[in-house]
């Protein structure tokens, strides 16, 4: 045997492929991958920190910029917490749809994103990624036309939604509805029955059940290791319990698995926003009295199923007007505690299709 | 018509005769020489810069959207923009490099590419030098790039660079062997290694039908030679930054991509003449058919840079390895006794042929995948615990 020494290689923070300023240490044997010890917190901005210095409200806007793939589930997070710890009674119907109705646009955009960068990861030269961002422009653009702005929108607040949508709104949603089936179709057609994509993915950055769990990680990449747990049917939130739709699981345990649970989640997010519209009721959609909020002393912690997972905020309150504690459970940043036991034993090539198919937004990593 | 069709061989009548009128002979031959030369140098370039823009506007295309269109009507000085930009700017040495080494791989791998040319003819007088060992030339020079690219790799002094050319020349190598197999079956058929005697060697129609096999290894290798997607590893940006060029800016780095592109045109050329016919063709003039079968490839290669994701090293390695070279292997020993057999109905013994091994290799494969061995390998599994 040749005595062969490791290759200490370092992916980041500026490497094209880890997805904003991610950084990997990376030791090779040959391409092979021996260790990996993850480097984060270049975006860290100290949001938790600057948030007990503002008024539950004006936190809002800090939540746009955490996940800012998907900053109208950010928002519906933080306001199902502020509402919780505030005691808040049950909010207006009409509000409640819209909250259902804009996280489902997010999720729709974000696996967008997700499954368009994850292609490009794997080589395939701007096409699937480009189609995909297509998509995603035509849902931006329904929270443009609902809050003002495409990608912080701090529509979702406590009390209910900051104002209703414009009469536009609602057909723009069906014209999107009508053709969004056919767009999935499209992406299933031209990726998932590509051999070489299946040869890429298939076995690669496997997460068994068991490990999945007793590493926190939730989202696409638990129902992909065949877990089917989804807070939306666990801990039902908002109007999801009176919704029908399917939690989507696949057995691959892999990135191709992931790749499936998230098309098969657009699938579903299209029937569930098919029937919030069927259900949209009139109305206020905004709670009465909440101009100031000032919870009376006491802990919150409220989650949702965020596009890439469970999304929780802890809010800890003294009774003024700022909170005592603001802390984030950041889906991304759960679900990187995974990488490292995924990549072992793969090749370098490998491990920026497991990190693609994570689909990590460092806003949220970092905070 | 008959003028058109052998243009290029009456300019050079012209001009031989012209210049015979003041100079001997062996002054003739190389005025003629450094002629052809230039000729050919300059339309190589301007093929590279249009090549360039085509490819961006086919890849626009498919995804959706423009391409370059900012620059003249149409974005038709796009490529004059971008020559002029990797010109003027700044042509940088990192530190730690080997110098040598790093300042003549830009140069060590243009020269190959450019040099095949000398053998490769574009129509029927068309053709600098017309040696009988062409294919065999072809095939020589342009593994000489190899050796640039992994100088390329190592002189850079970045660790990116050195994976990248270490990936190229695994590749080329590996590549090389299942083309040399693809050519020989059409070396059997024609019976001659010159490029000029293979085209007007073929029978009636073109080889890739009597050869499909042949034809579909070429094409695959042919892409996986220039590096191009979806075995454009040495380069794959999402690993590798850009692989074995990653530090090399302006000039230095415009010679690897004008060879990366010129070696493109070579091997689609290098298809159109041994599988498609060269340039025999109806009504058009030869030159005409030549540049629309060559075309029509790299179109394919645009194609499929459009649409495909990329393979990985060792999926790559046992493509070609496992699967190409026994099947380019078969493919030759079957074509030689089909030709032998001398069979009626031109194409068609071949095609059948290549259905039933292609039929057969496609069961293999099924078979070899079946077995849990290959399915649930988990590639060495080495866990350090920190």
């Amino acid at each position: 045997m040749l005595r062969t020494e490791t290759l200490s290689i370092n992916m980041g923070p500026q490497h094209p492929s880890t997805h904003g300023v991610f950084r990997m240490v990376l030791t090779l044997d040959g391409e092979r991958v021996v260790d990996l010890v993850p480097h984060f917190g270049y975006l860290h901005r100290g949001i938790e920190k600057l948030a007990e210095g503002r008024t539950y409200l004006q936190n809002v806007p800090f939540t746009d910029r955490l996940d800012y793939i998907s900053g109208m589930s950010n928002n519906l997070a933080y306001a199902l917490a502020v509402e919780k710890l505030a005691g808040m009674g049950p909010m207006p119907e009409r509000a409640e749809y819209l909250r259902v109705i804009m996280a489902e646009l997010t999720r729709l955009a974000n696996h967008c994103v997700a499954i368009g960068f994850l292609l490009n990861d794997l080589g395939a030269f701007f096409t699937p990624v480009l189609y995909c961002l297509r998509q995603r422009e035509y849902i931006v653009d329904l929270f443009e036309m609902a809050s003002g702005s495409r990608m912080t929108p701090s529509y979702i607040r406590p009390g209910g939604v900051a104002g209703d949508v414009p009469p536009e709104f609602l057909p723009a949603v069906r014209k999107l509805l009508a053709q969004m089936p056919s767009f999935i179709d499209q992406l299933d057609q031209l990726l998932t029955g590509n051999e070489i994509l299946m040869a890429r993915m298939q076995g690669v950055g496997v997460l068994p059940p068991e490990r999945a769990v007793a590493l926190g990680v939730t989202g696409p990449l638990l129902r992909a290791s065949g877990v089917p747990y989804d807070v939306r049917t666990a801990e039902p939130y908002s109007v999801y319990g009176q919704l029908d739709f399917d939690v989507v699981t696949e057995q691959g345990q892999d990135a191709y698995a992931r790749y499936l649970v998230r098309i098969g989640e657009m699938r579903q997010s299209v029937r569930i926003l098919e029937q919030a519209l069927a259900r949209l009721p009139e109305g206020p959609v905004m709670a009465e009295g909440v101009k100031r909020i000032r919870p009376p002393a006491g802990e919150a912690y409220a989650r949702i199923e965020a596009p890439k997972g469970e999304l929780g905020f802890y809010l800890v309150s003294d009774g003024t007007p700022n909170p005592y504690r603001y802390h984030i459970r950041a889906t991304s940043l759960a679900n990187l505690g995974a990488l490292r036991d995924m990549c072992i034993g793969h090749l370098v090539a490998d491990v920026v299709i497991i990190l693609g198919s994570i689909d990590i937004t460092l806003g949220e990593v970092d905070r | 018509m008959p003028f058109l069709n052998n243009l290029f061989g009456n300019l050079q009548d012209l001009i031989s005769s012209w210049l015979a009128g003041f100079l001997p002979q062996w002054g003739v031959d190389l005025a003629m020489m450094a002629i052809t030369t230039v000729a050919l140098l300059a339309f190589l370039v301007v093929v590279v810069m249009y090549l360039t823009y085509l490819e961006r506007k086919v890849l626009g295309r498919i995804a959706d959207r423009p391409g370059p269109n900012r620059v003249g009507p149409l974005g038709l000085f796009q490529p004059f923009a971008d020559v002029l930009k990797l010109i003027i700017k700044e042509a940088t040495t990192p530190q730690g490099v080997d110098y040598p080494t790093y300042i003549l791989a830009p140069i060590l791998i243009v020269a190959p590419a450019l040099l095949v040319y000398a053998v490769i003819p574009f129509g029927p007088r068309m053709v600098p030098t017309d040696i009988n060992v062409a294919l065999l030339f072809v095939v020589a020079i342009s593994s000489v790039a190899t050796l640039a690219l992994l100088m390329g790799g190592w002189g850079s002094g970045n660790k990116y660079s050195l994976l990248g050319g270490m990936r190229a020349v695994a590749q080329m190598i590996s590549y090389e062997l299942p083309l040399a197999f693809a050519f020989l079956g059409v070396v059997l058929v024609t019976g001659s290694l010159s490029l000029v005697k293979i085209v007007e060697g073929q029978p009636g129609y073109p080889l890739a039908l009597a050869q499909p096999i042949g034809f579909l290894i070429a094409l695959i290798c042919v892409v996986a030679e220039s590096n191009r997607a979806p075995f454009d590893l040495p380069e794959a940006e999402s690993e590798l930054v850009a692989g074995y060029h990653t530090e090399y800016g302006g000039v230095r780095f415009a010679m690897f991509f004008l060879a990366e592109y010129i070696e493109m045109f070579t091997g689609s050329a290098m298809v159109a003449l041994l599988f498609l016919g060269g340039w025999r063709g109806p009504i058009l003039p030869p030159y005409v058919w030549m540049l629309i079968k060559v075309y029509a490839v790299l179109f394919f290669m645009f194609w499929l840079r459009g649409t495909f994701p990329r393979l990985r090293v060792d999926q790559l390695m046992g493509l070609s390895w496992k699967f190409l070279l026994p099947l380019g292997m078969v493919n030759v020993i079957v074509m030689a006794f089909i030709d032998k057999l001398h069979l009626p109905g031109g194409f068609l013994p071949g095609l059948a042929a290549s259905i039933v091994i292609l039929a057969v290799a496609g069961g293999v494969v099924r078979i070899g995948r079946r077995s849990p061995a290959v399915r649930t390998a988990r590639p060495g599994l080495r866990v350090k615990e920190a």
